[in-house]
């Protein structure tokens, strides 16, 4: 029987349906951080732009581009890859496709982090650091830990089951804290606090994206490791061991991984919601549900998805802002419900 | 080959397994058998790896199993779980693929090679026209042997079954029974089949191992071991242990339950 050219099962496999979505979506991720930049709700002349001869200061059309424009872009394509990464990621862990990455209370207690901060703590910069992001940051990791001393036991495979309930437990807790909080501040803290969790890339300047990249590339280069240990993982952890997964160690990996991408992620633009779900339903729709292949092309779909609902958030209402975190819920939350009624 | 000598293992204190030993000779094809909860899946997992003992040792030829890494195992051993529930619906032949797992180095794709022994597995398991098909989509029986295609896959001496025709109609099951058959003779893998059917055993097994409350009661060739008495030791059931002419096997046929 000869196998028809093109179906999964060909030679041409693996490899050569890497490379075309390699190519096709980081094509549409490029074109994504170029001409983003380019719309807004000012219109500016890319001539005028890259002109040396006006200095700087006097350049608007410059200072939109390269000051406002750019780094929001830039922080959408990190922000919407690692969250999109570490949603794949976190499915395959939990062995849940409606997993998402803040299923295990990392953005929760980044939040917890962020609104102590804001309500608390004075403005103090530490460096080139924000005591906000830091705060945010410190608390994605005491979460983390917490769900991770619950769920593990040394030398055995982790509970996926005790996992889910820890975090769920955990982004319980920490959503009365912040309430809590919130009751405490006055009415500027919690206001800042709500546009805090609304999520925003607007992040001023290139500073916080530097800051953040160390985590987001430790994150990256662990999540390639794993691809295929991941397909294995999500057929069951038993078979996974029998076929030759080290299950343990796959699965703190993973776990490692999701939540440090997770925590940079939202440390750097806050909770934006649902990119980490949708993105890789998205994707699975469009290239099967191989990790090698979801993962890879999921990065790379998530830093366009999320600069284009940056862009529909920048210029629907304008010259006022829509929240991008909303864009993303009013866009993600008929998907999913969608997604449930249809696995249904 | 792949031989338990008196392992012992337990969650928490207590004992699921005790001082267990069990010799399983190359290309052979053993039954495993014992009522629910006795230790049959715990002694395979012991057998595959997936646990380690508590005290004894699981030796595969001459190694120690727990001296090995989980992927050289996987080159020697491979398991057919009762039931496999993915959580994302991998084509058939993704499926068969994933037992090259442990043949491939870290960032590797699969190649030619891989591909003929994934469809020389589909071949053996009559799957061959289901590759595209995803995993999902198929009947129990079908999903059974493709779970057996990519134990297959894994080009292993040993294949461990942990009751792989339990959720299978009487059809499936026969379909199943003969494949082990075939798979036995026509490739020599060795296997161990842990279930509770009695007449699969009997038409399968050239050996048997018994075991109740977390131990071995009794192991040998079938016809010895695969008595009326045994049948009542395990399960407090009175049954006609007899050959049967036409099925050319003996053949378990319970009466009442005695407790």
């Amino acid at each position: 029987m000869s196998v028809p050219p093109g179906s999964l099962s060909g030679e041409r496999g693996i490899g050569g349906r890497l490379a075309s979505v390699l190519i096709g979506y980081g094509a549409l991720a490029l074109a994504a951080c170029l001409l983003a930049p380019l719309a807004g709700s000012t219109h500016i002349s890319l001539a005028r732009a890259f002109d040396r001869s006006i200095p700087f200061p006097d350049n608007v059309d410059a200072q939109i581009l390269f000051v406002a424009r750019m780094p929001r872009v830039l922080t959408g394509a990190i922000v919407g890859s690692t969250l999109a990464a570490a949603g794949v990621v976190m499915q395959a862990l939990l062995g849940n496709p409606l997993a998402t990455p803040f299923t295990l209370g990392v953005s929760t207690g980044a939040a917890l982090g962020a609104v102590l901060a804001i309500t608390f703590g004075t403005s103090f910069p530490i460096g080139t650091l924000a005591s906000v992001p830091l705060a945010s940051l410190a608390g994605a990791v005491v979460a983390s830990a917490i769900v991770y001393v619950l769920a593990t036991r040394p030398g055995r495979p982790i509970s996926t089951m005790v996992l889910l309930l820890a975090g769920v437990t955990l982004n319980a807790f920490f959503s009365a804290l912040i309430l809590f909080v919130q009751y405490a501040a006055d009415f500027t803290q919690a206001y800042r606090t709500i546009r805090w969790l609304m999520g925003d890339l607007d992040v001023g300047s290139f500073a916080p994206i530097v800051a953040s990249l160390p985590l987001v590339l430790v994150s990256l280069g662990i999540f390639a490791f794993l691809p295929r240990s991941l397909n294995l993982l999500s057929v069951g952890a038993d078979s996974a061991a029998t076929r030759g997964v080290d299950v343990g160690l796959t699965q703190r990996l993973a776990f490692f991984s999701a939540s440090l991408a997770t925590a940079a992620a939202v440390s750097l633009a806050g909770p934006i919601g649902f990119v980490g779900i949708v993105v890789p339903h998205l994707v699975r729709l469009m290239v099967g549900v191989d990790h090698r292949i979801v993962l890879p092309a999921s990065a790379l779909f998530g830093a366009a998805f999320l600069i284009g609902c940056d862009l529909i958030a920048r210029t629907v209402l304008a010259p006022v802002e829509v929240p991008v975190g909303v864009v993303t819920a009013m866009l993600g939350g008929p998907f999913f419900l969608w997604l449930l009624v249809r696995r249904s | 080959m792949l031989r338990a000598e008196s392992v012992s293992f337990g969650y928490d204190g207590g004992f699921t397994l005790s001082d267990a030993s069990v010799d399983i000779a190359a290309g052979s094809l053993t039954g495993l058998l014992g009522p629910n909860g006795c230790g049959k899946t715990t002694l395979l997992k012991l057998l595959s790896g997936v646990l380690r003992p508590r005290s004894g040792r699981v030796m595969l030829g001459d190694r120690v199993l727990s001296s090995m890494t989980r992927r050289e195992l996987a080159r020697h051993v491979a398991s057919v779980p009762q039931e496999t529930h993915p959580a994302f619906d991998y084509t058939v032949m993704e499926m068969v693929l994933m037992g090259r797992h442990p043949h491939l180095s870290a960032f590797q794709l699969e190649g030619p090679a891989d591909f003929e022994i994934a469809r020389q597995a589909l071949d053996a398991t009559g799957t061959r026209h289901l590759a595209d098909r995803n995993y999902m989509t198929l009947s129990g029986g079908e999903k059974q042997r493709v779970v057996i295609a990519s134990a297959l896959a894994q080009s292993t001496e040993v294949l461990l079954l942990d009751e792989p025709t339990a959720s299978l109609d009487l059809g499936y099951q026969l379909d199943v029974a003969s494949l082990l058959a075939r798979l036995n003779r026509e490739r020599n893998v060795t296997m161990v089949l842990a279930t509770h059917d009695l007449n699969l055993v009997a038409s399968l097994c050239e050996r048997l191992v018994v075991m109740r409350d977390g131990r071995i009661l009794a192991a040998g060739p079938t016809g010895d071991v695969l008595t009326g008495e045994t049948v009542l030791q395990l399960y407090d059931v009175d049954a006609d242990v007899q050959f049967h002419q036409r099925a050319g096997h003996l053949t378990v046929i319970p009466v009442r339950r005695m407790s």
